[in-house]
């Protein structure tokens, strides 16, 4: 059928290499004379180094060379889109357990290994601060004492002047006067709740093959974002941005985990050492060890009249983002937009603070600081309802915005239908009848400025057979946009998807793309191709024109054939025609920037509408999930199955997070950097009842309404699994994850309290 | 250690090899033979993402020593469709969305060509408990059962 392609749920165009072993990830390329850089990590939390010994390394045969902080001579020595710094390789002093010291290069992942235990390194302990309130202790050791280079303007949220103390990052919003409006408010309720740090355990660990060729740094790695790796690579080189090739294949699993610079430096550095092409593919362990997501401490205080209006909210935020920045302090910045929810606030006044500790850095996970405000803000919530004695689905009711109402000044009004979201949530779930004892509803909803920062280009090639080719720098990882753009192009150009090919993320290759993130491909991208596709149909329309001997006005393009007063002729043909023979091509060119509709910010709002029911085994404290909702607010659904795919892959990452996920650390390192230990979610934690329902109201600015999905389904979940398991067992958990150990010792404490209410843990 | 020389036949054919002892199936396939549709993940036996069989048994190929193929057939996602025309699997797999990044597919797909060898139409328990060691981080694996479903039944249509 053509040009009918956008909202249906066509099968995914890499489905089949994907289930045939063809797909090829990062870690499938190979270049002849390949070396392999294996990372020897530091065994301590906080020291100086005095001295690396590399000769009983370089003694083990196979070993080409080991590389050293003191060896980036010449070389701009770390990386960080917001504030480099990070070190490509210790310089002088290690801030975390396992942090990369030096790089040993074989002629096989053996060699390399091999070698690696054989690096001595000597160090000088320093005291370690390993939470935020360590860190921000009077006296506390410092663990960074010196200016880094800042990143650019558009990354302005993240950026804050630094004074020489461990708070790495600090965001203020807020308006009105809270403690009056606390003053007069029916109730305040105030909690406090723990977010633990995770691991997005995306299954293809970090890697990245790297090769000088002809003074051109060529990569190929995991990376989200190939076009800011190569920002970074091209300043710790000091090349031209023409000289630095980032390309990402499929990748396997993102989730924000992959976003920005990990391992190429790495690689590149081996590659630029050796003279030969080298690549760094960590394990799991590794990369563990390489990025996590931020943990949390949140206090929130909530004002309400009696009828249950909200009349000022307070939060305070606390973030322990580990020994180096990355994207910790944009992530932080986006928790502080987001902690609040959807709501009319007259007074509100939120703090973030986030600090440097002696941790694994952390960086971008899926929902970005939403997960963590929303746990807070929602739970809070519901805590107030209660104390209210009011229904909290009518609580939200009475505070949500209304379509086009701003609930942050300045940005844009809302662009969904918020309560009717949760009238659906509320209604599959059967809210409101009694639940039978030791099981509990939860419902939570949460609104992510998302999109990011709206710069896309995209590039349409017709070509002289009559296929085309859409050529984006976004990555493919998962989420389905090489099929979702593809159906945008076969539906702008009226042809069948089949003649439309995506080629993607290769910063030699395809045009400009800010980011793979803050679930903006199909809007903002999309746009990009959508404009592209229109250009180049324009330019068919004026080659019509000449070939018909007509007016310009007289052309039309449709379903793939160009059409004057007397005759049409397919795409190919007028093609082949204008350019005489069976060749050329007509190129289209799409640019996506902030202005027009996209002048205000954000783009649009990621709504998270989720709600749960759950059963509590009173004699383990294990959760079941019976029965889990989400509704998947898109504005319009290009591809109705790769929605439904996304909302409940996200859903599912929450429920590990409320159930199972935490990375722990004992001392100064972390104690289940694994799969073992680390628990995800598993088949058999499926939930037997779960309702993706996808609601359209083309009330997005992306093509035909649409607007992004795939974090929104994630961020509200631990809220909505606490709220129900809270209703269950009658106290409150302040805690994640919902382990049956915290849970049973919960159900404890409320036997030993004796009290009739929802308590306080 | 010295080399070890092997004979085995890797998706229907026959295959010799001398390898290092300590070189594990995985890396055999991968690096040895350009099979790099077998994934490695977790490396310890937990995810599923590098399962490959060993005379018809699922096995984890990165804690398989590739020595110990020998005078075993080896079947890989690459030898599942024995012509142009797809595994029923592999359609099943399409058909019901039951892949996003797809870096765990080729475990799942072969774990499930393992269980319908041996169960015709399994339950959605037989199934739960038959990937309890399958991790995918990015479906909520509901798809993935009805992809088994699916699957059983094109393979019992066939029959």
């Amino acid at each position: 059928m053509k040009g009918v392609s956008a909202g249906n749920a066509v099968p995914r165009v890499d489905a089949r290499d994907k289930v045939t072993g063809a797909a090829r990830f990062a870690i499938d390329f190979s270049t002849a004379g390949m070396l392999h850089g294996k990372v020897v990590r530091s065994t301590r939390a906080h020291a100086t180094i005095r001295a690396i010994s590399k000769d009983a390394a370089l003694a083990v045969p196979g070993v080409a060379a080991v590389v050293t902080g003191s060896d980036l001579e010449g070389l701009f020595p770390r990386f960080g889109h917001v504030v480099a710094d990070h070190p490509i390789l210790a310089l002088g002093r290690v801030r975390y357990f396992g942090e990369p010291v030096a790089l040993v290069i074989g002629t096989s992942p053996h060699a390399a290994a091999d070698g690696g235990e054989k690096v001595e390194i000597s160090y000088d302990d320093l005291p370690t601060v390993m939470t935020p309130h360590e860190a921000m202790a009077d006296g506390a050791p410092l663990l960074h004492d010196e200016e880094y280079a800042q990143g650019d303007r558009s990354f302005a949220e993240a950026r804050s002047e630094r004074k020489l103390s461990n708070l790495a990052h600090e965001a203020i919003l807020g308006w009105g006067d809270v403690d009056s409006a606390f003053q007069e408010a029916a109730v305040v309720v105030e909690s406090q709740v723990h977010f633990p740090m995770l691991y997005a355990y995306a299954m293809e660990p970090y890697n990245a093959v790297a090769a000088f060729d002809d003074g051109t740094l060529e990569i190929v790695s995991t990376a989200q974002h190939p076009f800011q790796v190569r920002d970074d690579l091209a300043r710790v080189f000091g090349l031209p941005l023409n000289r630095v090739r980032v390309r990402s294949p499929l990748l396997g699993g993102g989730y924000g985990s992959k976003s920005y610079t990990k391992v190429e430096p790495l690689a590149a550095v081996g590659a630029w050492a050796t003279g030969q092409p080298v690549r760094v593919a960590l394990d799991v362990e590794e990369s563990i060890l390489t990025t996590r997501a931020d943990s949390a401490t949140i206090d929130v205080r909530t004002g309400l009249d009696k009828e249950g209006r909200i009349l000022a909210r307070d939060f305070d935020i606390l973030f322990n983002t580990g020994a180096y920045v990355d994207n910790g302090s944009l992530v932080l910045a986006k928790a502080v937009h987001r902690c609040m929810g959807p709501y009319r606030i007259p007074n509100l006044r939120v703090r973030g603070r986030a600090f440097y500790t002696n941790t694994v850095p952390s960086s971008s996970y899926r929902g970005f600081g939403a997960p963590q405000g929303t746990f807070a803000g929602e739970t809070n919530l519901d805590r107030a309802a209660d104390k209210l004695g009011l229904d909290p689905a009518e609580v939200r009711r009475r505070n949500l915005v209304r379509p086009g109402e701003r609930h942050l000044p300045g940005k844009r009004g809302m662009d969904a239908d918020l309560i009717a979201d949760l009238d659906i949530v509320v209604e599959k779930l059967g809210w409101g009848q009694e639940s039978p004892p030791g099981r509990g509803i939860g419902f939570a909803c949460s609104a992510s400025d998302a999109g990011a920062f709206p710069v896309s280009t995209a590039t349409v090639r017709l070509l002289a057979d009559g296929s085309v080719m859409v050529l984006t720098g976004s990555t493919e990882m998962g989420q389905g946009s090489r099929t979702a753009l593809a159906q945008i192009a076969a539906t702008e150009l009226g042809i069948d998807l089949d003649r439309v090919r995506v080629v993607q993320s290769d910063t030699f290759g395809t045009p400009y793309e800010r980011t793979t993130g803050a679930s903006r491909t199909t809007t903002l991208t999309g746009l990009a191709v959508q404009r592209a596709c229109r250009e180049a149909l324009r330019q068919l329309e004026e080659i019509g024109a000449e070939l018909m001997e007509c007016r310009i006005e007289e052309v039309k393009t449709a379903e793939g054939v160009v059409a004057g007063p007397d005759r049409e002729i397919g795409f190919d043909v007028a093609v082949q025609d204008w350019f005489g023979g069976r060749q050329g091509e007509v190129v289209g060119h799409g640019v996506v920037r902030r202005a027009g509709e996209l002048e205000e910010l954000p783009p649009f709002w990621e709504i998270g509408m989720v709600g749960v029911d759950v059963s509590v085994d009173r004699d383990s404290g294990r959760v079941t999930v019976e029965h889990l909702v989400t509704v998947g607010d898109v504005g319009y659904a290009i591809n109705p199955a790769l929605v439904e795919g996304q909302d409940l892959g996200a859903a599912t990452q929450g429920l590990g997070m409320a159930l199972y996920e935490q990375l722990i650390y004992d001392g100064p390192q972390l104690v289940n950097p694994n799969i073992v230990e680390y628990r995800v979610p598993r088949m058999v934690d499926m939930p037997s009842q779960i309702d993706c329902v996808i609601v359209e109201r083309s009330d997005g600015v992306g093509p035909y309404g649409a607007k992004g999905g795939g974090e929104g389904s994630l961020n509200p979940v631990a809220a909505a699994v606490t709220s129900a398991v809270a209703r269950a067992i009658g106290i409150w958990p302040d805690r994640l994850p919902l382990t049956p150990e915290a849970v049973w010792e919960l159900m404890n404490k409320r036997e030993e309290s004796d009290g009739d209410e929802v308590t306080d843990a | 250690m010295t080399d070890v020389t092997l004979t085995t036949q890797i998706n229907g054919r026959p295959q010799t090899a001398t390898i290092a002892p300590r070189l594990s199936l995985a890396e055999f396939l991968r690096d040895g033979l350009g099979l790099t549709g077998t994934k490695l993940s977790c490396e310890m036996q937990v995810c599923g993402a590098c399962t490959v069989l060993v005379d018809g048994l699922p096995v984890s190929s990165c804690n398989y020593l590739a020595a110990d193929v020998d005078g075993r057939e080896v079947l890989t996602i690459e030898g599942l469709a024995t012509g142009p025309e797809l595994h029923p699997i592999q359609k099943a797999f399409i058909d019901k969305f039951a892949m996003q990044c797809g870096y765990c597919t080729p475990g799942f797909v072969m774990m499930t060509k393992a269980l319908l060898d041996e169960v015709a139409d399994p339950s959605t328990d037989e199934i739960a408990d038959h990937f309890e060691a399958n991790i995918c981080r990015c479906t909520g694996y509901q798809p993935i059962v009805a992809a088994v479903r699916e699957a059983a039944s094109l393979i019992r249509e066939d029959r």
